[in-house]
């Protein structure tokens, strides 16, 4: 849409305010603008995400994306990669580096579809 | 962060006078660790007294540096400003460029920001090893591993901590916060609307990311610098983007803040929109004032006017000088800097030392100048302006929210409208919110979903009665028995997945050159053959240009190309400089260097001088009414040759040569001293081979030393036109004095 400068004419709500006021008002509406975008974040997860747990699970990049790969094809990826890993850590009573290795080479996914309910 | 069980390289300090070992550097990186994490500031001294001055906006100075060139009148003093000061290094590889950040941090930079390889930013997942990049680095944990560790032996060859930076955007954000983390990165961009007006990322996943990327960052201390000055770089017209550029702040630090980010580790990159021939002071002021009134908690990262940049690097130096008093006038707590070259080509490695050194001169000459220059804050346009840079910015958040938040805004096209908003010209961005790269890949987190690790931003399901007790205060990842962020020794290491791209390769091919210790020309990698070279050709801009290109191959440069062209006349000629690869290296064994001349001892010719009572006459000779030199070499206020005793009578300037002789003999000097300026006329050859025709003709050459001196006097000239020597800039009193002495015990006298 253009649209020529109505400054003058829109401005007229915040003539007004003070300076103070002013300022108030801009943290109050960049507050609102952005509380949808930190809820969706705190709801969402990605694979990057996924992969930066099993970063921090001390895993390499490269098995983060075998893991995080297979998770996101069979649908898991909102359960947490970590989360699984983590399963079979227990299932095999291993760190997560090594539960990590067997899950990339395509072990103990029945593991998590017994819990999940089958793969997508 | 630290585990005292692993082997870890003991890297040797550094050695002034040798080059960084990037072999030994390499050497044992799967073990090295970075010694401390987060953000340093410099610590501003209230008062500093160097050499006769006071400084009010200092901080401490360096162990080891190069001062400002003029610095050697002023006892070379280096006083280092208050705030950080930022290079940006893009030579994309890592084994130059830490050779780059040395030199820059032997300048003043304390902040090394390396930018990223084109085409990262799209990449979803983790690069490793050093493969070179395109426009920057490829950003791996390789390279910052080798760059950390660097670093972290500059810093003590300087003696002030190094912020090492890089960026935490693009679709792995997340991934490369927590290796950012891990490897002690200091300083990152985050800005998920980079992502989607200027990468074309999807919106949901930018802003999902975000949030963990952000929130791992917090945990690290990494202070974040958002990415709105990109609008500034982008705009049609700079001037018009003020009210959307505050709007940008404010969501990257409202969002920042809500998912957990502290406000001081959070610094708005700011720029002055404007660049002259437009009254940029007067345009740019009441936006940097409108930005910190609103932004007080925050801190600032100055950067520096791209926008406006051609490829005149005396513009841009004239450019980012106003920009760096908009940041003494107003404030600044990171002082980016831009190179000078950066409207030609990637930037050459000692224009990161021009930029470095732009910004110290500035800040410095500027220091405690906002305590007697003030912004008028009550200025009628002034103070109209401040207002009204908020408000609009304010009816900007207003409408935006009306029509359905932030993502439906980037929908409808808000962001990078070229009209002052609510003007608009329906021209800015748009990007959808099913669009963009890695569009799809969010997924709502299950109501069991669970991550055992730390620091990790987000719903998370623990297992019911879980407690942590081993490791962080929240310790999720007990769980686990620590994560990468609790337990060091976690932290993986892969090196080279590419076995021809890689710095091992890199260096093989110029091994011979370091072995030998070849010398080659270089502006952006070791041996790369740059050299830059400018002429003024008496032809118009084309013509001058292929002229330019011909001279060059003459001078048998390869991949010659015009860097920089500006028309002196249309007709009488044209200024060009060009640039190509020269492919010769020089052996330093084959140099014929002549021997640097020794000084004297103090007390060896405070000796001489007494036993000989050595007097001389010294003047300003011709029509020449300079007199600085000739009283930095016999004033003792400026280690002059009186402090050794010298009886020196100053004649003044302007004076005959024969006025001269008739005093050394009135005096019975040993030693007559004249300073003269290179004329066109040849004045300061004749004033010289007169002085030296009368004294034979009075008999008393041989009882005399004629000594010559001025910044273009050469000894070898002044010798041809009959003097005993001549010295040219930089000459100091005691070289002066030592060739006295050392002549006068030569010939006996």
């Amino acid at each position: 849409m253009v649209r020529p400068d109505t400054f003058q004419e829109v401005r007229a709500s915040l003539a007004g305010l003070s300076d103070e006021q002013l300022e108030a008002r801009f943290w109050e509406l960049s507050g609102a603008c952005v509380e949808p975008l930190v809820e969706l974040a705190r709801t969402h997860t990605s694979p990057s995400i996924e992969r930066s747990v099993l970063m921090r699970m001390g895993l390499d990049s490269r098995t983060c994306m075998a893991v995080v790969s297979e998770t996101e094809k069979r649908g898991w990826l909102g359960h947490g990669a970590g989360h699984l890993v983590w399963l079979c850590m227990q299932a095999w009573d291993c760190d997560a580096p090594a539960a990590a290795a067997r899950l990339a080479a395509g072990e103990g996914w029945d593991i998590a579809d017994a819990k999940w309910g089958g793969a997508k | 962060m630290s585990d005292a069980s692993r082997p870890r390289p003991a890297d040797k300090p550094l050695d002034p006078n040798e080059k960084l070992d990037v072999a030994s550097l390499l050497d044992g990186l799967e073990h090295y660790r970075p010694r401390r994490s987060g953000w340093h500031w410099r610590e501003r001294l209230a008062h500093q007294h160097l050499y006769e001055f006071d400084y009010e906006e200092t901080s401490a100075g360096l162990k080891n540096s190069v001062p400002l060139p003029a610095a050697h009148y002023f006892d070379n003093i280096d006083p280092q400003p208050d705030c950080v000061v930022t290079t940006e290094i893009a030579s994309g590889r890592p084994e130059d460029d830490i050779r780059r950040m040395r030199m820059a941090a032997w300048h003043g930079a304390d902040h090394m920001m390396v930018i990223r390889t084109a085409g990262q930013s799209h990449m979803d997942g983790l690069l490793e090893g050093t493969p070179e990049g395109v426009g920057g680095i490829a950003v791996t944990r390789k390279q910052c591993r080798l760059t950390r560790r660097a670093l972290d032996l500059i810093e003590d060859e300087v003696g002030r901590p190094i912020n090492f930076h890089s960026y935490v955007s693009g679709v792995a954000g997340p991934e490369i916060a927590v290796m950012f983390a891990e490897e002690g990165v200091n300083g990152a961009h985050q800005d998920p609307q980079y992502n989607i007006l200027y990468r074309n990322i999807n919106m949901y996943r930018s802003f999902v990311d975000a949030a963990v990327a952000k929130h791992v960052m917090a945990a690290a201390g990494i202070v974040q610098i958002d990415g709105a000055h990109n609008a500034n770089a982008t705009a049609v017209k700079a001037w018009k983007v003020m009210p959307e550029l505050l709007v940008q702040h404010a969501i990257n630090c409202a969002f920042s803040t809500a998912v957990g980010m502290r406000k001081e580790q959070i610094a708005l990159s700011t720029v002055p929109p404007d660049a002259p021939p437009a009254p940029c002071m007067r345009m740019d002021l009441p936006y940097a004032v409108a930005l910190r009134d609103l932004f007080g908690e925050y801190k600032m990262r100055a950067q520096q006017n791209t926008r406006y940049m051609e490829s005149d690097s005396r513009e841009a130096t004239v450019s980012h000088v106003m920009n760096l008093m908009i940041s003494r006038l107003t404030s600044a707590d990171i002082q980016s800097t831009i190179t000078p070259d950066e409207g030609r080509n990637v930037p050459w490695h000692y224009n990161n030392v021009a930029a470095v050194n732009t910004a110290k001169q500035s800040l410095i000459g500027m220091d405690g100048l906002r305590e007697i220059v003030k912004i008028d804050r009550e200025n009628p346009e002034f103070k109209a302006r401040v207002r009204e840079l908020k408000e609009r910015a304010v009816l900007f958040l207003e409408a935006m929210l009306r029509d359905g938040g932030y993502f439906a805004g980037v929908e409808q096209a808000y962001f990078v409208d070229s009209g002052e908003y609510p003007e608009t010209h329906d021209d800015g961005i748009a990007r959808c919110s099913d669009g963009g790269v890695a569009e799809g890949t969010i997924v709502q987190r299950a109501n069991d979903y669970m991550a055992p690790v730390c620091h990790h931003f987000g719903e998370n399901h623990l297992p019911q009665g879980f407690r942590g007790r081993d490791f962080c205060e929240a310790a999720p990842c007990d769980l686990i028995g620590g994560c990468t962020l609790c337990d060091d020794s976690k932290v993986p290491f892969i090196d080279e997945l590419d076995p021809v791209d890689n710095v091992n390769v890199r260096l093989a091919a110029t091994a011979e050159m370091r072995e030998r210790g070849l010398i080659k020309p270089e502006v952006q990698w070791a041996g790369d053959g740059y050299v830059a070279v400018t002429m003024f050709l008496p032809a118009a801009e084309r013509v001058a240009e292929a002229a330019a290109l011909e001279l060059g191959r003459a001078m048998n440069l390869v991949d010659v190309e015009v860097i920089h062209r500006q028309v002196m006349h249309p007709a009488e000629g044209t200024l060009v400089e060009i640039k190509g690869r020269l492919d010769v290296a020089i052996d330093p064994a084959t140099l014929v260097i002549p021997e640097k001349p020794v000084p004297l001892t103090d007390e060896e010719i405070r000796a001489f001088v007494a036993t000989k009572h050595l007097r001389c006459v010294a003047a300003t000779v011709g029509e020449d009414e300079h007199s600085v030199g000739m009283r930095e070499i016999i004033d003792i206020k400026h280690g002059g040759i009186e402090k050794w005793g010298f009886a020196c009578t100053y004649l003044g300037t302007s004076v005959p040569v024969e006025k001269v002789l008739d005093a050394a003999i009135e005096h019975a000097a040993q030693v007559v001293l004249i300073s003269t300026i290179i004329t066109h006329g040849d004045m300061h050859r004749e004033n010289m081979e007169k002085l030296a025709d009368l004294a034979a003709e009075k008999g008393v050459r041989d009882k005399l030393l004629l000594i010559a001196g001025g910044t273009q006097v050469s000894d070898k000239q002044a010798r041809a036109w009959g003097m005993d020597a001549g010295f040219g800039r930089k000459t100091k009193g005691v070289d002066v004095a030592s060739f006295i002495v050392e002549t006068m015990r030569e010939r006996g006298m």
